[in-house]
């Protein structure tokens, strides 16, 4: 298996020109904040936070499949590791993010009768 | 029975030899454990953002927390964190291209990786140290109130002030408890640079403080109708400023003096904040460290050339995994702390 290997140096450094790019692009927006993504807002958060998160997720795509070498592995192993990995961590996001939008709803909403900062 | 299509090849299915989904023992188990681990980090970091939900209102600017860079002063947000992950993203990059090598059996050449890769990682600790020694020796200093509300201060113009440009000083006979005073075994803990009636005084004497509260503005209906904000100040989406005479009212309420950062309080804002930070970055500075030991054993065995005579790198890519999972990790630590 370890022999006659073609050399992927090329990709490599694609990939870290991609990534090295990204993560400009998300510096950028992170210091200058424009205010049209900034002070608006768009399924619960700001546009600027949904791009991070989606330059984030394309980041981690790369260097799980590049690096990782995710894209050279069989079908079946790519499923039982990316697709359980993301299965559980969706699942628990939803419902904990779900949970703590209620907990700060029933904290601070009308008829509270706890003041939890003061 | 149906023995008919026994071949050669599915004899050795129960003496070993096999591998399951293409990939040998070694690297399917260091899947699963990238797996495993991925999982602990999600609870992590799904922690934070519950913690941060639920206080949407008061939670603080990250921007305003970590704005340093080695020999620049003034606020610098950014660039330090951007600087960490191009480090990382780049030993990611020399250790992908250690396990190319080794797949071509280039001994020479994954040696000069797998040492660019260690010093990388080392560059990266390096970083995070200096990362914490700002978040822990803390820059303006605030008062904590009974409630365990933070009060930072600003001047007119809506600049941030230390407690250094706040408090007056009052003189006191207050000794401070050494080994050489008391008894031998004991001393006082470190007390904060000022007193809690040093900050109030110093607030009151002086026309150009005012409070800035953990609330963020948003300048919502009923933000604007409330008459102890500050009537220019308040800009959406950053903390609110109260006016000179809230300020006065509220600093009534000072119960602690806070410089820097603890896993009680912080000078910051929430206390879960700070516990969050040191836990999920020290949880990643440690897997970083044990990276970075892992790849010194890796290191040496290739230099010895083990397995060179072992006629396989594959060691170097099961580490190589490690490795780029821990890049992996600090891609979302980086997204959710900083940027978010």
């Amino acid at each position: 298996m370890a022999q006659g290997h073609a050399s992927n140096t090329k990709r490599i450094w694609n990939v870290f020109w991609i990534l090295s790019i990204l993560t400009i692009i998300e510096v950028v927006l992170g210091i200058f904040k424009p205010a049209s993504l900034h002070y608006t807002s768009f399924l619960g958060t700001s546009p600027l936070n949904w791009i991070f998160i989606i330059l984030t997720i394309i980041k981690a795509y790369y260097i799980v499949w590049a690096f990782m070498h995710m894209e050279g592995e069989k079908a079946s192993l790519r499923w039982s590791i990316v697709g359980t990995g993301m299965f559980l961590i969706v699942y628990i996001i939803v419902l904990f993010l779900l949970e703590a939008v209620y907990v700060h709803d029933v904290l601070t909403g009308p008829g509270s009768i706890s003041k939890w900062i003061f | 029975m149906g023995t008919t299509a026994t071949s050669a090849a599915k004899a050795k299915v129960w003496e070993g030899g096999n591998e399951p989904l293409g990939a040998s023992y070694g690297k399917l188990m260091m899947w699963i454990f990238i797996l495993s681990d991925s999982l602990t980090f999600t609870g992590f970091l799904i922690a934070y953002g519950f913690m941060r939900y639920k206080f949407i209102d008061i939670w603080p600017i990250a921007d305003e927390v970590f704005n340093h860079f080695p020999f620049i002063h003034g606020d610098n947000p950014m660039y330090f964190v951007a600087l960490m992950t191009f480090i990382l993203i780049f030993s990611s990059v020399t250790m992908v291209l250690a396990v190319d090598a080794g797949h071509q059996m280039k001994k020479n050449k994954v040696v000069t990786y797998m040492a660019l890769t260690i010093a990388g990682g080392l560059f990266f600790i390096g970083s995070q140290a200096y990362e914490w020694t700002n978040f822990i020796k803390g820059t303006y200093g605030a008062v904590e109130t009974k409630g365990g509300a933070i009060l930072q201060f600003v001047d007119l113009e809506g600049n941030r002030l230390s407690l250094d440009q706040v408090a007056k000083p009052i003189p006191t006979e207050r000794v401070e408890n050494t080994r050489s005073r008391g008894l031998w075994f004991t001393e006082e803990a470190k007390r904060a640079p000022y007193t809690t009636q040093e900050v109030i005084e110093g607030l009151k004497a002086n026309p150009n403080v005012l409070v800035r509260t953990e609330f963020i503005y948003r300048g919502t209906d009923e933000q604007k109708a409330d008459t102890s904000l500050h009537p220019t100040l308040n800009k959406d989406k950053h903390k609110v400023v109260l006016t000179r005479e809230a300020s006065i009212e509220r600093i009534q309420d000072a119960a602690y003096v806070v410089k820097g950062a603890s896993h009680v309080r912080n000078e910051y804002g929430n206390k879960l904040f700070a516990n969050l930070f040191f836990f999920i970055t020290g949880f990643h500075g440690f897997h970083v460290s044990i990276g970075i030991l892992l790849n010194i054993i890796i290191f040496i065995n290739v230099l010895l050339g083990t397995y060179e005579k072992r006629g396989s790198y594959e060691m170097v890519e099961k580490v190589g995994l490690y490795w780029h999972f821990v890049d992996l990790v600090w891609v979302f630590v980086f997204t959710f702390f900083y940027l978010v």
